[in-house]
């Protein structure tokens, strides 16, 4: 830790209780953040992390406790308040603005004038631009424009644009979740030189490697309560995990043993051009197929031609033995096969929709007689289909929007399950969810398959892809390089198919580092 | 499986009063009334039932097109086309009932018009998915407008046979033909809209149109099928509003679009489409119509109408604003 003499208590919140309609989202909360510290946040999706942000951020007030501030206690009714008295955040997908230029970014807001006229003067934003980025060694000029910029480095102009407004409390909220491992080495680099400057930071993340790597001290909320405080050299891995769920997850993958049948689905040189060629595979009947590779190796594009949303240009897919025309969803669904979307937000759900009719969407045939719907029928199926999964929610009638990553994801599948399928494709179906929740999916993975589902398993997580599947198809660059049995290979044999034989192929070893080894 | 769900899931809905008292149509009844007070100060013999059974005749030709529009607008979509459509419709009516069609067969010529033009605009929007649905009604509210100008010149064509102004003059039941068809017309649009699989996959689709591809719904089917039944409206229209003023010229419906888009939107229909409700532009068509009524006996001009129903337009908007404000707030608390 640094300059401990001056380790007292900068920001100090007690007794923060916050409530919304029927939830208690915040239980008297505690937090304490010392001067030039990194303290780490953790908690499950719906623990009350962002709700605590958003009081410290004076988006939302809490209803009791006290915030206190350089040993005096102070209220932010809005976010420019709280902005004044140095508190900024940084948000997992980053606001900016892509057509203007990094350092019209920077200074958005608060502008530097000249003159009578308030003119924005040009030469000193660029050089104070400059002066930030370079303090934080970025290796780009603040004349670029932002749209261009990596994931990465936007979250640097972002942090660019937190120093420029004199900030002394920076909060990242899931800054690596979109980071490839070179890159959070990066941010890594770059929090630890704030801490050197005297910033205290708190930075949220569901990665363990992060916390461990970067924090002083760790907090852990649970279900709107303050857990504990520790510094990091006295909580290990599993303390943390227990912390955080509340109970051990002593299996995280539940091994099961299922017969497989006949094959349900065969892909036979399968090519759109530009994004895949030749792709083969088979799945049998309850079987757990992992499909891996690398981010932008051709995987969700096969699934997405074999769903029909981009049909394929050559090949065939056979359903059950049969040859199957997949030219829309509406096709696929037909022959029996189903498709988790990546991104459930936009393709999964209509969040302004109750969960009940967000259910049903896909199969409104089937809850409608001539085109009438019969809503006691559907009201009935959700419901049955909300508790099968252990949905989170008390009545059907709830918001998508109002719930977390988990329960979204939980609800996306049984939208799939109201079709009769034979096979089920999930894509990263535990992306972005928390400890427990991904632990639920994995025990509907089984049970999927148990159930007699094909079920193929889009996912870069390694400890998924080994401990779920039966068999792992990598994908490199569009082809198929490695067809192997799970139960006789290994991580290092995965990677190898994924990313080498060509070292001096620059974006194959670039992209290598997308891969996140642990959950 | 690892949750503790001891909690039973509860499928049935719950009557909420607060959801049931902030509902925009409210405002909208307490605006109509308002109209209806204002209009009674007006005239000395305003308050009599013959003037709503009959005064409606006069404007409701045009609200046979508020209807698929609020589908086109629940869709997140608009169709400028549909005033050319009916100027269109209407003209190639009476040019084939002059060069001698029988009346009845010239009537479903103006129908099948209007549905081929909402076909073309509906088969442009989905096929060429980089045109927006303003561009592609833009271009056809202009083209179709220039080919009725082109079959009849600038001139007006009529002569149709005696009982054909039945359509906009007679009475059935002692209520005007045209309400009749109206309230049958509001009455299978909302149930379509609130009741079928049809309408729930256009909600669904203004809401989010990509979840609704993902999930299997023929989306450009639907995005057809309203542009065709607008179309066809509009057709409907062109017959009544025909039969209200005896012949036709190609300059008839200049400006419908917009009167009907300002209907729905002041029926609470949210523009960024999936929101909406077919009881509020009900009332909207009921509350400009007796707008324009009153003004009228007041002797205040036409011009001065359209004055009163922008300004109606943007206040509706506004409140519906605050409302909404309220509404997260008491939600917050």
């Amino acid at each position: 830790m640094s300059n401990n003499d001056e380790s007292e208590s900068l920001l100090e919140l007690r007794h923060i209780t916050k409530i919304f309609p029927g939830v208690k989202a915040l239980d008297e909360v505690h937090f304490e953040l010392r001067r030039g510290e990194i303290h780490g946040l953790m908690g499950e999706n719906g623990a009350g992390k962002s709700t605590f942000i958003k009081i410290i951020t004076g988006v939302h007030s809490p209803e009791a406790g006290e915030i206190i501030l350089d040993g005096k206690p102070v209220e932010f009714k809005t976010p420019v308040e709280a902005q004044k008295a140095g508190v900024a955040a940084i948000y997992q997908h980053v606001t900016c603005y892509p057509d203007l230029t990094v350092a019209e970014n920077i200074f958005m807001g608060h502008e530097k004038t000249s003159g009578f006229m308030k003119r924005i003067d040009w030469k000193a934003t660029h050089a104070e631009a400059q002066r930030l980025l370079d303090q934080l060694d970025a290796k780009f000029s603040s004349y670029e424009r932002m749209g261009g910029l990596s994931v990465a480095r936007q979250q640097i102009v972002e942090i660019a644009k937190a120093l420029s407004t004199q900030a002394r409390i920076i909060i990242m909220d899931e800054p690596t979740a979109a980071l490839t491992q070179h890159e959070s080495e990066e941010l890594y680099r770059i929090t630890e030189g704030l801490r050197e400057g005297g910033v205290s930071v708190i930075f949220i993340s569901h990665r363990m490697e992060d916390i461990q790597r970067l924090a002083d001290r760790v907090t852990v909320f649970r279900d709107a309560r303050y857990i504990g405080t520790w510094p990091i050299g006295e909580i290990s891995q599993d303390k943390l995990i227990v912390a955080m769920v509340g109970r051990e997850i002593s299996k995280m993958f539940p091994k099961r043993h299922i017969r497989l049948g006949e094959e349900v689905l065969r892909v036979e040189n399968l090519t759109r051009v530009g994004f895949f060629r030749d792709v083969s595979f088979t799945l049998r009947r309850g079987e757990i197929l992992a499909l891996t590779g690398l981010v932008g190796a051709g995987r969700t594009e096969v699934c997405e031609s074999i769903y029909g949303v981009f049909p394929w240009d050559a090949g065939r897919v056979f359903v059950a033995g049969k040859p199957a025309t997949v030219r829309t969803p509406m096709d696929a669904l037909a022959l029996g096969i189903g498709y988790l979307p990546e991104d459930r937000q936009k393709q999964g759900l209509i969040l302004d929709w109750a969960i009940g009719k967000n259910i049903t969407l896909p199969s409104l045939g089937k809850y409608s007689r001539l085109g009438w719907m019969d809503e006691k029928a559907e009201n009935a199926a959700a419901g049955t289909l909300t508790e099968k999964l252990s949905v989170k929610t008390k009545s059907i009638f709830t918001r998508a929007s109002a719930m977390s990553g988990g329960n979204q994801q939980k609800v996306v599948v049984a939208k799939i399950l109201t079709n009769e399928l034979k096979v089920i494709i999930l894509d990263e179906p535990t992306k972005g969810v928390d400890v427990a929740a991904k632990a639920a999916i994995y025990e509907i993975i089984g049970d999927l398959a148990e159930q007699g589902y094909g079920v193929i398993l889009v996912s870069s997580e390694m400890p998924e892809v080994l401990e779920l599947s039966d068999r792992i198809v990598v994908m490199k660059e569009g082809r198929v390089t490695a067809c192997l049995d799970t139960a006789a290979t290994n991580q290092e044999e995965i990677l190898h198919a994924a990313m080498v034989i060509d070292v001096a192929h620059d974006s194959a070893a670039r992209s290598g580092e997308a891969y996140h080894g642990r959950a | 499986m690892a949750d503790d769900t001891g909690i039973r899931i509860d499928i049935r809905k719950r009557w909420n009063w607060r959801e049931f008292f902030f509902q925009w149509e409210w405002l909208l009844v307490l605006i109509f009334l308002g109209v209806h007070v204002v209009n009674s100060f007006l005239s000395p013999y305003y308050l009599n039932l013959d003037t709503f059974i009959s005064t409606p005749s006069t404007f409701l030709d045009k609200s046979f097109i508020v209807f698929p529009m609020m589908f086109v607008i629940v869709l997140g979509m608009i169709d400028i086309s549909v005033g050319s459509i009916v100027a269109l419709s209407a003209v190639i009516m009476a040019v084939s009932f002059n060069a001698g069609l029988p009346m009845p067969a010239a009537m479903l010529l103006c129908l099948a018009v209007a549905t081929t033009a909402g076909m073309i605009n509906g088969f442009l929007i989905t096929k060429f998915k980089e045109l927006s649905s303003v561009i592609v009604t833009l271009s056809t509210m202009i083209i179709y407008r220039g080919i009725a100008y082109i079959i009849l010149g600038d001139q007006a064509s009529g002569r149709f046979p005696e009982w054909y102004s039945f359509l906009g003059w007679g009475r059935l039941f002692g209520l005007p033909f045209v309400v009749v068809c109206f309230i049958l017309c509001a009455v299978i649009f909302g149930l379509i809209l609130h009741k079928t699989r049809f309408g729930r996959s256009v909600f669904g689709m203004g809401n989010n149109g990509l979840t609704c591809r993902y999930s299997g719904i023929n989306t450009d089917r639907i995005t057809f099928l309203v542009f065709m039944i607008t179309g066809f409206m509009a057709g409907l229209t062109a017959l009544f509003l025909t039969s209200r003023m005896g012949s036709t010229r190609p300059n008839v419906a200049q400006g419908y679009e917009l009167e009907v888009i300002a209907m729905v939107v002041l029926g609470g229909v949210s523009t960024t489409g999936g929101v909406g409700r077919i009881a509020g532009p009900i009332l909207a068509i009921f509350i400009i119509g007796f707008l324009g009524y009153g003004m009228g006996l007041a002797n205040i001009q036409a011009p001065a109408v359209l004055v009163v129903i922008g300004l109606l337009l943007i206040l509706s908007v506004l409140a519906m604003r605050v409302r909404f404000k309220i509404r997260k707030k008491s939600a917050a608390v």
